[in-house]
C-alpha cells in the first residue's frame, strides 16, 4: 500500500518528520486565528511558494490533494455572494486552502516510517504510567499489512456476486467480509501467541 | 493481549476496506460510503473501549499519510479540513455505540446495536461534524447543521444496516463479538 509520500524530491523531504510536524501544526492553529483577508491572502501566497519551491510538478500534485476541499470552496464562495460579503468568502476560502496545504505538505514530504517514528517517539513517555507502547507500533504494522489482503478479499467477494446476480452487491458484501476479518484476526492472534506473543518482532519488521 | 491488539488492528482495516470499495452515489451527488458503517460496527461488535481503539488506530494511519478515508484521502490535511469534525466523531461513535451494547445485555442484540449504532453513528457524529464545520467554515451552528444534513438518510439507514450485521456476526461467530463475551 503506498502512502502519500511524493517521490518528487524537494530540501523539505530532508527535514526531520517531527521538526515539520510541530512546524506546521503551530502554523495551521495560527491561521485559524488571522481574520484579515490581506494576510490570509499573503498567507496563501506563501504557502504556493513554498509548494513551487519542490517544482511545478509537485506543485500539480498538491492541488491534486487538496481536490476534496473545492466542494467547500464553491459552498463559501456562493454563499457569500448570496449574502453580499463575498471578500470575507474569500478570505475564508483562503484560510482553508492555506491550512489544508500546509497540512498536505507535511504528507508529501514525510516517509511513513519516519513519521511512524515520530508517533512512537511521542507516546514513549506512556512508559511511565505503566503503558506499554509496543502493541500500538504492531497494530499500525497489522492493519497496513491486512488492508490490501481484505481489500482483495472484498474485490473477490464481489466478482462472485457479480457471477450470481445483475445487480450491484452494495453493502450485502459487508457481512461475508466481517467474518473474513475475525477469522483472519483469530488464527494470527493464535499464531501469534503459538510464537511468543508480542514482545516479538512485528510482521514485515526486516522488509 | 495478543487477540485484542489483532481484532483491533483487523477491525481498522475493515474500515479503511468499507471506505475503498466503490460507494453508492444518491441523486445531488452526495456518495455513500460503508465507512461510517465500519465505524459503527467496531463499535457494535467490539464494545466502547476496543472500538474507539480500532477506529483512533485507522485515523493514526490516515494521519501518517495512507490514503484510506473514503473516495482515497489521506495525509495530515484532511484534519486540517472541514470535515475534520467528523473525523473527531469517529472514535466518539463507536465508543458510544460500544458502550450502549455493553450496557443493555439483556435486551437482543439486533436492537441495541441498531440503537447504538444511531445514536452514536448520527446523534454524536453530527454534534462533532457540525461543530467542526462551524468553526473552520466560520458558520453558525445552524448553519453548519443545513450543510450536513444532505449525509443524514444515508447514515440512518447505515444504523439499521449496522444493527443487522452485529446480530448476524453474533450468531455466526459468538465467541468473537466481544462487546457481548
Amino acid at each position: 500500500m503506498l502512502a502519500l509520500t511524493s517521490s518528487i524530491e524537494t530540501p523539505y523531504h530532508r527535514w526531520p518528520a517531527g521538526v515539520k510536524l510541530a512546524i506546521a501544526s503551530l502554523s495551521v492553529l495560527g491561521i485559524y486565528l488571522i481574520d484579515s483577508p490581506l494576510w490570509l491572502a499573503a498567507i496563501t501566497w506563501a504557502v504556493a511558494a513554498a509548494y513551487l519551491v519542490g517544482g511545478r510538478r509537485f506543485f500539480r500534485e498538491g492541488l491534486r490533494l487538496s481536490r476534496p476541499l473545492w466542494p467547500f470552496v464553491v459552498v463559501l464562495l456562493v454563499w457569500h455572494l448570496i449574502e453580499g460579503a463575498p471578500a470575507r468568502g474569500v478570505a475564508l476560502v483562503l484560510r482553508l486552502i492555506a491550512a489544508v496545504g500546509i497540512a498536505n505538505l507535511v504528507t508529501m514530504t514525510s516517509r511513513l516510517d519516519d513519521l511512524t517514528d515520530v508517533v512512537l517517539r511521542l507516546l514513549s513517555p506512556l512508559r511511565r504510567i505503566g503503558l506499554d507502547p509496543a502493541p500500538v507500533g504492531f497494530a499500525m504494522a497489522v492493519t497496513i499489512r491486512f488492508t490490501p489482503v481484505l481489500l482483495a478479499k472484498a474485490r473477490g467477494l464481489r466478482e462472485a456476486w457479480r457471477a450470481r446476480s445483475a445487480r450491484a452487491p452494495g453493502w450485502r458484501i459487508v457481512l461475508p467480509l466481517g467474518l473474513l476479518a475475525i477469522d483472519d484476526a483469530e488464527q494470527v492472534a493464535e499464531a501469534l501467541r503459538a510464537r511468543g506473543g508480542i514482545g516479538q518482532a512485528p510482521p514485515g519488521a526486516d522488509q | 493481549m495478543e487477540r485484542n491488539v489483532v481484532m483491533i488492528a483487523l477491525f481498522a482495516a475493515l474500515i479503511a476496506v468499507l471506505g475503498l470499495i466503490p460507494a453508492i452515489t444518491l441523486g445531488f451527488g452526495v456518495p455513500i460510503t460503508a465507512q461510517s458503517l465500519g465505524v459503527m460496527m467496531c463499535g457494535t461488535v467490539l464494545g466502547a473501549r476496543r472500538g474507539a481503539l480500532a477506529v483512533l488506530l485507522f485515523l493514526l494511519l490516515v494521519a501518517l499519510g495512507l490514503p484510506l478515508l473514503a473516495g482515497g484521502r489521506g495525509g495530515l490535511g484532511v484534519f486540517a479540513s472541514p470535515t475534520v469534525g467528523f473525523l473527531v466523531g469517529f472514535p466518539v461513535t463507536a465508543f458510544v455505540a460500544g458502550l450502549i451494547v455493553e450496557k443493555t445485555r439483556s435486551l437482543p442484540l439486533i436492537v441495541t446495536a441498531t440503537a447504538g449504532a444511531a445514536i452514536g453513528g448520527i446523534l454524536f457524529m453530527y454534534i462533532c461534524g457540525i461543530v467542526g464545520m462551524a468553526v473552520t467554515l466560520d458558520k453558525t451552528l445552524a448553519e453548519a447543521t443545513l450543510l450536513a444534513t444532505p449525509f443524514l438518510p444515508g447514515d440512518a439507514i447505515k444504523a439499521v444496516i449496522a444493527g443487522m450485521l452485529t446480530s448476524a456476526l453474533a450468531r455466526a461467530r459468538p465467541a468473537s463479538v466481544l462487546s457481548r463475551s
